[in-house]
């Protein structure tokens, strides 16, 4: 059995912002599929009792000092926006007012 | 001594000569850039070329050598970089649509590092976008062809490095490896490629990928141009939170040690799992020939199961997609790159998800949703959460590997360059390329590829894998192959 | 809807709220969270920037020292434990003033844990449960445009400055508080009073919620008494003290009229309007996004040692309850003045006037007599009034010197706070000085005994008390400059009583 519908795939589109086509659902459920029948081997794995790994670095507590350091310019910070106005970068009217923090 | 003729050397002749003065470093820039006017648009290993500034920087270093000053071991030397790293001022595309034209205003740290040496950038190479492929075809630029075959295949994520060096279009080169995109491009065209210890070379400024596997490195024809750019670009950056604190291990002298062809004493280990399936026939024969030329050279060679090595290739597909879906979040039309359908009515969130479905390639567009898929709430245990601790696994694998053995050793890639288009169709296929190299991101150490021998006339590479900040170990061992294979030259283009 | 709300007393008597609140906090340091870059206030749009806190591609955090340790000492103060290893994780969702389009935050291992606060309400200890006390960054400002007044709603588009974004954020969230009955409005407010001043001792913000370094969303849900809590909403941008009370009273009062109508409490966000005071619906749960939270890559874990936390806590200031319960003591004063000294908002500058010298009793008796009636006329905050606590305690020294008598102080004091100088200064520049050499008074002594000779004959008489209608006619004279004491004396021995 498919391990993801094309339902499921419009949604993961819909959460990572890509417009897909609708060829391009019927492709990459396919495809999606495909691979996560394949990646989902790490199942077989037996590691209940194994602790994950998120960083292969044995490193902690690195931190820096509060001192301030030369960013950019406006100019540096602007350069490369697509669209801007009053020293601010500009965006298209925005619908969800909810702010997470 | 003709132009040509300074394109054919290696990075410590050419600095040599510059050194000594028989030649000057705007003299060996003029000479790689007019043999990439040359061949690149049949090999297309470039994205932009910057002929100004590179004769700019030549001539800073010729002007310090005239005024006396000490020049460092690859002054004048030039250098190609992976359109991976941000460079101040020139074009950085990633190989992607979404970052056409971008400028960025800031330089990488290895990009600082290359400067300061007085190694002289040439450009940008060519790419799988954001670095998510293993031939270079995913590039948004066209696919880079091998030098070896044009119809073929360079390897990627970092085939137009490789390309670059095996159509001596550049003597060093700048990749970075999240899953083999060094190693196995240079298997595929007769190069070098080392991936450091991650935490070993910089990240600041390698637009990211995978965070926690990505590891820029160098690429070189040969393995002590590897190991002397390798002590350039390393080192601790402070801008770098992963960064190890700690000096690189003494590469160079490794590989010199290496040169002299006397491995005795070094045990070497061959993973069982890597030579029992996977590798086409043509691959494993060189590097049977390549375990017997060690084994003279005195390096004691013993079989190292590591089991979990087999859940390495799931494990990345889950673990390298799912950082990626949340780093290329930020390419989102706003603050820089691509904006598409912002035609005044629409809202935010429709111009986001328009400039990304037209900016983002399939295969960009298929990781960020597998990783978006693997992270979402009800999924994370089975897929992330799950992936992560099969790394520690493998990492485990390795661990006990070196009790017993200095090295691993293996076949860098299952096959040698295929033809251009032969995996498209089937992404899962295309992922298998990177069988063999992998598992060593999973864990962090360092691998190298070095050529050793070739198949129907197509190169084949042999991978030393060492323990986390052993990179010594491996260049050692490479110098040693090397000095027995030789470096392989491919047809004129 | 214009449906009548029923009344809050009415409400409170059947049904029982249960309170939370989360509540973030600008920590006051150099630089942000993650980059090296200012965090002054108003700066020109984008001129508090750098590659990181841009999110340029390629760019990578470094967590700031000085942010973690002051997150630690809030998590101590706050009785909380400290994560022995902990990692900072990913938030993830789209939003254009995040300029990474994920917050680096902190998920299931916050750097502090399992704490509480204890305020005060009506002299009542009530202990707030701490959940959690992490780390992560702010976010830039938006502009909207084209709208009316500002709001996202019916803007044409909008304007991001990213000077706040990277700010450190320390985010507070109590556990669920219930059985605080009809006080649940005056509680919350307390706990957020109280939490504010507990971070300002500490020194790690200005926490002004007026400037948004201290924002609150507060967490109500109501209950029939022994059933199960009720469905929970979050109210969101409630930016003052006086909003936090307002904010849960209208929300139980809502909440109960849809209860009674036999509707059910959708779990949502809302956001308080402090015109109106009431709230309106945001972000309902189901249409929530999935936030894929997983461990920041880019940032290695934290694990705070033993000796640095303790380092830390030795370090710690006196917490502001127990501070001003000293205070009380060593002023001597009653809960019920206590409690006006502090409705006042007078106890740092009686505090500091006793420092400089006077009287606890007469360092009150200025800050909440005169100062405060004009800071109450002039609607100023009492600290702005105009007058120093040494400008307080050098006049009162004049006074017990015999130099000011109270009057005399007062128009002192008036000179004081209209900017004249210090109370020495203006007591010689008006010449108000207290006249007590008898040479100078005994002109007007007799003069008053000539002017009034049947008082002068009742106290020949022996009628002492009499003497004090004319020391009131001398102090008249005199315009309440001679020391009444002195003049007393001298009419006595005048008419040789
Ligand atoms: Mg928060
Ligand atoms: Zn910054």
């Amino acid at each position: 059995m498919a391990a993801i519908s094309r339902e499921e795939v419009a949604h993961l589109a819909r959460l990572s912002r890509l417009a897909v086509t609708e060829e391009e659902l019927d492709t990459f459920a396919g495809q999606l599929d495909v691979i996560l029948q394949a990646v989902a081997q790490v199942g077989e794995v037996a590691a209940a009792d194994i602790p994950p790994t998120s960083h292969s670095v044995p490193l902690t507590n690195v931190l820096r000092d509060d001192v301030v350091v030369p960013g950019l310019t406006p100019q540096e910070a602007l350069s490369g926006a697509p669209d801007a106005e009053e020293q601010r970068f500009r965006v298209p009217r925005i619908l969800d007012e909810d702010v997470a923090s | 001594m003709t132009q040509t003729d300074l394109t054919r050397l290696t990075a410590t002749e050419i600095a040599g000569l510059v050194a000594s003065g028989e030649t000057s470093a705007v003299e060996v820039t003029r000479a790689h850039l007019d043999r990439i006017a040359a061949v690149d648009d049949r090999v297309n290993a470039f994205l932009h070329v910057d002929a100004e500034g590179a004769l700019a920087a030549a001539g800073e270093v010729d002007a310090r050598r005239a005024a006396g000053e000490e020049l460092g071991p690859l002054a004048g030397v030039p250098v190609a970089v992976k359109d991976v790293l941000t460079t101040k001022g020139v074009p950085t595309t990633v190989g992607s649509r979404i970052l056409e034209g971008w400028r960025p205003p800031y330089d990488s740290t290895i990009v600082q590092r290359l400067r300061a040496a007085g190694t002289v950038m040439l450009g940008k190479t060519n790419m799988d976008e954001f670095a998510m492929g293993s031939s270079t075809e995913y590039s948004a630029y066209g696919p880079t062809h091998n030098p070896w075959d044009l119809s073929r295949i360079p390897g990627g994520s970092g085939g137009g490095s490789a390309a670059a060096l095996a159509a001596y279009e550049a003597p060093l080169a700048i990749g970075s490896d999240t899953g083999g995109s060094i190693r196995q491009p240079g298997a595929v065209t007769g190069t070098v490629g080392a991936k450091p210890t991650y935490g070993g070379t910089s990240r600041y400024g390698l637009v990211a990928f995978s965070s926690s596997l990505d590891t820029p490195g160098p690429c070189a024809r040969n393995v002590l141009d590897a190991a002397l750019l390798h002590e350039v670009i390393g080192g601790h950056d402070p801008r770098d939170s992963t960064s190890i604190p700690q000096p690189v291990p003494d590469v160079v002298a490794a590989a010199r040690l290496g040169a002299t062809g006397d491995l005795t004493g070094v045990k070497l280990g061959i993973v069982t799992e890597f030579v029992g399936e996977g590798a086409e026939p043509g691959v494993m024969a060189a590097f049977r020939e390549s375990v017997d030329a060690l084994t003279k050279l005195g390096a004691e060679i013993v079989e190292v199961s590591c089991p979990h090595f087999r859940y390495a290739l799931p494990a990345y597909y889950l673990i390298a997609p799912s950082e990626a879906s949340s780093n290329l979040a930020r390419f989102d039309g706003v603050r820089f790159g691509l904006r598409v359908g912002d035609d005044g009515n629409r809202s935010l969130e429709e111009v986001m998800s328009l400039t990304r479905e037209a900016g983002f390639g399939a295969e960009v567009k298929r990781r960020i949703m597998i990783g978006t898929y693997a992270l979402s709430s009800g999924y994370y245990d089975a897929y992330y959460g799950q992936a992560q601790k099969v790394r520690t696994l493998i990492t485990r694998d390795f661990t006990a590997a070196f009790e017993q053995v200095d090295a691993l050793i293996s076949p860098t890639t299952p096959f040698v360059a295929f033809p251009i288009g032969a995996r498209t169709a089937d992404p899962y296929q295309m992922y298998l390329a990177d069988l063999f190299t992998i598992p060593t991101n999973l864990y962090g150490g360092p691998g190298i590829s070095v050529p050793c021998g070739l198949s129907d006339g197509l190169p084949v590479g042999f991978q030393i894998m060492a323990p986390t900040m052993a990179d010594d170990r491996m260049y050692r061992v490479a110098a040693a192959l090397e000095s027995v294979v030789g470096t392989f030259t491919p047809p004129a283009l | 809807m214009t449906t009548t709300l029923p009344a809050y007393d009415e409400v409170v008597a059947r049904y029982e709220p249960v309170i939370g609140l989360e509540t973030h906090v600008e920590l006051g340091t150099n630089t942000k969270m993650f980059c090296g870059c200012p965090t002054d206030f108003g700066g020109e749009p984008n001129t508090r920037v750098c590659p990181v806190c841009l999110g340029l591609p390629g760019s990578l955090p470094v967590a700031n020292r000085a942010a973690i340790e002051a997150t630690i000492r809030i998590g101590l103060a706050l009785n909380c434990s400290i994560a022995e290893w902990c990692r900072f994780a990913r938030k993830n969702y789209f939003y254009p003033d995040m300029p990474k389009d994920f917050q680096i935050s902190q998920y299931d291992e916050p750097l502090c844990f399992e704490g509480y606060l204890d305020v005060e309400v009506n002299g009542e200890l009530v202990r707030i449960g701490i959940e959690r006390v992490h780390l992560e960054e702010d976010t830039g400002k938006t502009l909207h445009v084209g709208g009316a007044t500002g709001r996202i709603h019916g803007a044409t588009e909008s304007l991001v400055d990213y000077n706040r974004a990277g700010i450190p954020l320390v985010e507070i969230v109590t556990k669920p508080v219930p059985g605080t009955g009809a006080l649940a409005p005056e509680v919350a407010r307390a706990y957020v009073t109280e939490l504010r001043d507990v971070i300002r001792s500490l020194g790690v913000s200005d926490v002004r919620m007026e400037e948004g370094s201290l924002r609150c969303d507060v967490n109500t849900s109501l209950n029939l008494p022994g059933e199960e809590w009720g469905t929970r909403t979050e109210t969101k941008n409630v930016n003052s003290l006086r909003s936090v009370e307002r904010a849960v009273r209208s929300e139980i009062i809502r909440q109960a009229s849809v209860l009674d109508a036999g509707g059910r409490i959708t779990q949502e966000t809302r956001h308080f309007h402090e015109d109106t005071g009431d709230t309106t619906p945001g972000r309902s749960k189901e249409t929530a996004t999935d936030y894929r939270y997983f461990p920041e890559p880019d940032l290695v874990p934290l694990a705070p040692d033993a000796a640095w936390v303790a380092e830390l806590k030795a370090a710690l200031p006196e917490l502001p309850r127990l501070h001003r319960r000293r205070l009380q003591e060593q002023w001597g004063l009653s809960d019920a003045d206590m409690q006006s000294v502090l409705n006042a908002g007078a106890v740092e500058l009686i505090e500091a006037t006793v420092a400089a010298g006077a009287t606890p009793a007469a360092a009150r008796k200025w800050w909440l007599g005169e100062l405060s009636r004009r800071a109450n006329e002039t609607g100023v905050e009492l600290a702005d009034v105009g007058a120093t606590p040494g400008q307080v305690a050098e006049l009162q020294g004049l006074v017990d010197a015999g130099k000011l008598n109270d009057k005399l102080a007062r128009a002192v004091l008036e000179g004081v706070v209209a900017g004249e100088g210090s109370p020495t200064q203006i007591m010689t520049n008006r010449g108000l000085e207290v006249v007590s050499d008898t040479g100078a008074l005994t002109a007007a002594v007799d003069e008053a005994i000539a002017a009034n000779p049947d008082i002068a004959d009742k106290i020949r008489s022996g009628k002492v008390a009499a003497a004090g209608a004319l020391v009131g006619a001398v102090m008249k004279t005199t315009r309440g400059q001679a020391d009444a004491k002195t003049v007393r004396e001298l009419i006595l021995e005048r008419l040789g009583a």
